[in-house]
This record gives C-alpha cells, sequence and structure tokens, in this order.
C-alpha cells in the first residue's frame, strides 16, 4: 500500500491525460453549445423522440451500473457477509460518482435544468412515477454522499463527525436499499404507460420487476469490472486486505450474479408467456431479442457459474464484462432500439455525434473524479488512523 | 402461436396454463443449477 503518489512529477503528459484532456476540451465546447444553442442545436431528438441516449444510457444505464453501491453495501452490512468490506467503499464511490452524474446529465437533457429542484421543493407530482423516480435520486444521492463521507473526513483528519457518521452506517444501508428498490423498478415501470410505442417482446406487466432484478446483477457485475481495473491501474493504492479480499468478492458476486441472472432469464420467459408473445420470436425483432437475452444474459450467467465453480478469475471479469454491456444494450433497446418501432426508419431517433460525445464527456468526467478521489482518499486501503472499523 | 382467442377468459387460460408449465420447469432447473453452482463449495 501506498498513501502517497507514486508517479513521478514530471508523467503529467501521459496518454491517459492526454486523451482525457482532449475529451474534457470538446465536452466543454459541446457543453457551451447546449446552453448557448439550445437542446436541439445538439441532438437530434424531436417530437416522438423526446428521450434520447442522455436518458437512454446516461441515466438508465448510469442508475442499473450504480447499483453495485446498495447490493455491496446490504451484502456486507445487512446479510453480514463481511468479508466483502474492502468492496465498500469502492462500491460506494461508483455509486454516488454514478448517481452525481446521472444528475449531471439531467441538466443537459432537460429544457429548464434549473427547474430540476421544482419536483421536490415546490410542485410535487404525487401520481406521477417520474415524481417517485426524482425524490428517490435526490434522496439516495444524499445518501450516498453521507455513505461517502467517511473517507473523506478520514483524508481531511476530520475524527469526531467522522464518528458520528459512521454510527450511521446501518440506518443509511437499510434507507439504500429501499430507496434502490423503489427507483430502480420505477424506471421500468416508466415505460408501462407506452404500451403501444415499446415492442411487445420487452414491453411486460413486470417491465418494474425486471429493472429491479436485472439491477442487482447489473451492481454486482460493475463491482467485479471496477476492481479489475482497480487491480490493473491503481494496484499500488491497495493494501493487503484489499488485495486478499479482492478473490473472494469476485467470485462470491459472480455466484450471486448468476443464479440471479437465471431467475432473470426465467421470468423474462414467464413474461413472454403471460402476454403470449412467442409468435414474434420469429421476426427480426425477435432475433434481436434472443440475441439480449441468450447472448448477454444467459451466456455470461453461465460463464460466472463456471468461473465460481472452476475459480476461474479470468472467466468471471470476462462475464462481469458481457452482463455490463447486456444491461446496457437492455437499456437501450427499451429506451431507444424497440422504442417506437412502428415509426417509418426516416422518423426513427439516432443519436448526432455531439449527443455521444457529451456522454462521452460525462463518462470522463466520473473517471476523473473517480482517479482524483483514489489516489487522495482511503477508498482502496484502510486508513492507518482508522484500522479498528 | 395460431391459436385464436374468443374471450378474455380462453386467452388467459391458455396463458396461464403455458407459464404454469414453465414455472413447473423452472422449479425443477434453479434446484439443479444451484447444485452445479454449488457443487465445489462442499469439496
Amino acid at each position: 500500500m501506498a498513501t502517497e503518489n507514486t508517479q513521478p512529477a514530471d508523467s503529467k503528459f501521459t496518454p491517459f491525460n492526454i486523451v482525457t484532456g482532449i475529451i474534457l476540451v470538446i465536452g466543454g465546447i459541446l457543453t457551451i453549445l447546449r446552453f448557448t444553442q439550445g437542446i436541439g442545436a445538439v441532438t437530434n431528438l424531436d417530437n416522438n423522440n423526446p428521450w434520447g441516449i442522455w436518458i437512454g444510457f446516461d441515466l438508465l444505464c448510469g442508475v442499473a451500473l450504480a447499483a453495485g453501491g446498495y447490493v455491496t453495501s446490504a451484502a456486507c452490512y445487512i446479510f453480514g457477509f463481511k468479508r466483502y468490506h474492502s468492496a465498500v467503499r469502492p462500491a460506494i464511490l461508483t455509486a454516488f460518482l454514478g448517481y452525481a452524474l446521472v444528475v449531471f446529465a439531467l441538466h443537459y437533457d432537460v429544457g429548464r435544468p434549473w427547474r430540476l429542484p421544482y419536483p421536490i421543493f415546490y410542485s410535487q407530482g404525487t401520481s406521477s412515477l417520474l415524481f417517485e423516480v426524482g425524490l428517490c435520486v435526490f434522496l439516495y444521492l444524499t445518501v450516498l454522499f453521507v455513505e461517502f463521507t467517511p473517507a473523506a473526513f478520514e483524508w481531511l483528519g476530520l475524527k469526531k463527525i467522522r464518528e458520528v457518521v459512521v454510527k450511521l452506517t446501518m440506518i443509511l444501508t437499510i434507507f439504500g436499499v429501499i430507496l434502490s428498490t423503489l427507483h430502480q423498478s420505477s424506471l421500468g415501470a416508466l415505460f408501462m404507460i407506452a404500451p403501444s410505442k415499446l415492442h411487445p417482446l420487452w414491453y411486460s406487466g413486470y417491465l418494474h420487476v425486471y429493472f429491479f432484478v436485472s439491477s442487482m446483477f447489473a451492481g454486482m457485475s460493475m463491482v467485479i469490472f471496477e476492481g479489475t481495473l482497480a487491480h490493473r491501474w491503481l494496484s499500488h493504492k491497495m493494501d493487503d486486505t484489499h488485495h486478499h479480499e479482492a478473490p473472494g468478492v469476485a467470485f462470491g458476486f459472480a455466484k450471486a450474479a448468476s443464479l440471479i441472472m437465471m431467475g432473470y432469464l426465467c421470468i423474462k420467459i414467464i413474461g413472454i408467456a403471460m402476454d403470449n408473445n412467442w409468435h414474434y420470436l420469429a421476426t427480426g425483432w425477435g432475433a434481436w431479442f434472443l440475441v439480449e437475452l441468450i447472448g448477454f444474459v444467459a451466456f455470461p450467467a453461465i460463464l460466472y457459474a463456471m468461473g465460481s465453480r472452476e475459480q476461474n478469475m479470468l472467466m468471471v471479469r470476462w462475464a462481469a464484462v458481457w452482463t455490463v454491456l447486456g444491461i446496457v444494450l437492455n437499456r437501450l433497446n427499451i429506451s431507444i432500439v424497440a422504442f417506437n418501432y412502428h415509426l417509418p426508419s426516416a422518423d426513427r431517433y439516432i443519436p448526432s455525434i455531439m449527443e455521444i460525445g457529451t456522454s462521452v464527456f460525462i463518462v470522463t468526467v466520473g473517471i476523473v473524479v473517480y482517479r482524483f478521489i483514489t489516489t487522495r482518499m482511503p477508498i482502496l486501503y484502510e486508513h492507518p488512523d482508522y484500522k479498528t472499523h | 402461436m395460431d391459436t385464436i382467442f374468443y374471450t378474455l377468459q380462453d386467452f388467459m387460460i391458455f396463458t396461464k396454463g403455458i407459464t404454469y408449465i414453465i414455472m413447473g420447469g423452472i422449479l425443477v432447473f434453479m434446484p439443479l443449477f444451484w447444485c452445479f453452482l454449488t457443487q465445489r463449495d462442499e469439496d
């Protein structure tokens, strides 16, 4: 473990820094364009397609992949799997940054971003699912921020206030799980308002269940995936405990994810049966649906199971990457690809290069902030002054 | 499937019948999958 940056001082112009710098400059230009020229200047959104990749990717994928926070903290503090303790802080940080970036991305997507607090503080639409999502994301972002603060307090040396926050860990974890259950499912339920727009293979009365269940293995996969990247690039920041516990976290989560993914596969098949949608499977849409279900759910579930059985870390890591891609594919299918499927191809939504650039910029901001925090605060190692916790 | 449904009840009986058969299959499959997943743990 090392608590100081071990990189030489003259290594500022690394390939990572150069590429990141270019993306941030382009993102800055796109941001100026978005907020001076309006949303129409940088997007291909229209009245048929008011939600594009800023919702489909930045929000839906961001929220699903940030589920690692509630999954890991619930496993460690509620279910008592203390062997996953070293994974909690990185998972909480990833979740916090994920949700913060979701709110950041929303500022680009909504017409009048300064009114984002209105549903919470001014005009509550209590019969709206979107209000419930907004309220939960607002509250959960606050919870994640509070859960993250002990690391910042340890870094700043604020022992007393850290002690107070640490005592709130259990209540914050429970609150986080409740809020995640609510809004992860509600994001799926949002699409239940449009049964005529979403293709029947993706539309279901169980859409909210699908979103919640898939968020669990999305979160676990993200923890494994992020752990892999951290071991590759930030290994010098990890202590012995982290190094020692990492394989156990990966194999434990792989086993859990495999079981949940098989359960998810089963309820998806039940969904097809309940709506009698079997005949759609023989169409082009059906082929694409099967690619998602077999290629990105069943296949990584088996890969996870075999990796867990054989204790094969490479297999587990590939399964995690594959599952993360599968979640992105599922959310994009529901929000973009299979949405408005009946429209002629000329009216279909294809994101503009500037929309994609903005999304890349937002993800890059997340990576930069994650790197900034993990190289300074005790995220991947225990602070020597607080070892007992 | 080419089954013609004249009433909602026809539809419900058909889809629920298929669903129950699938659920029976799941009840057999999931414990087997659990055994496959945890088999090496006991060694």
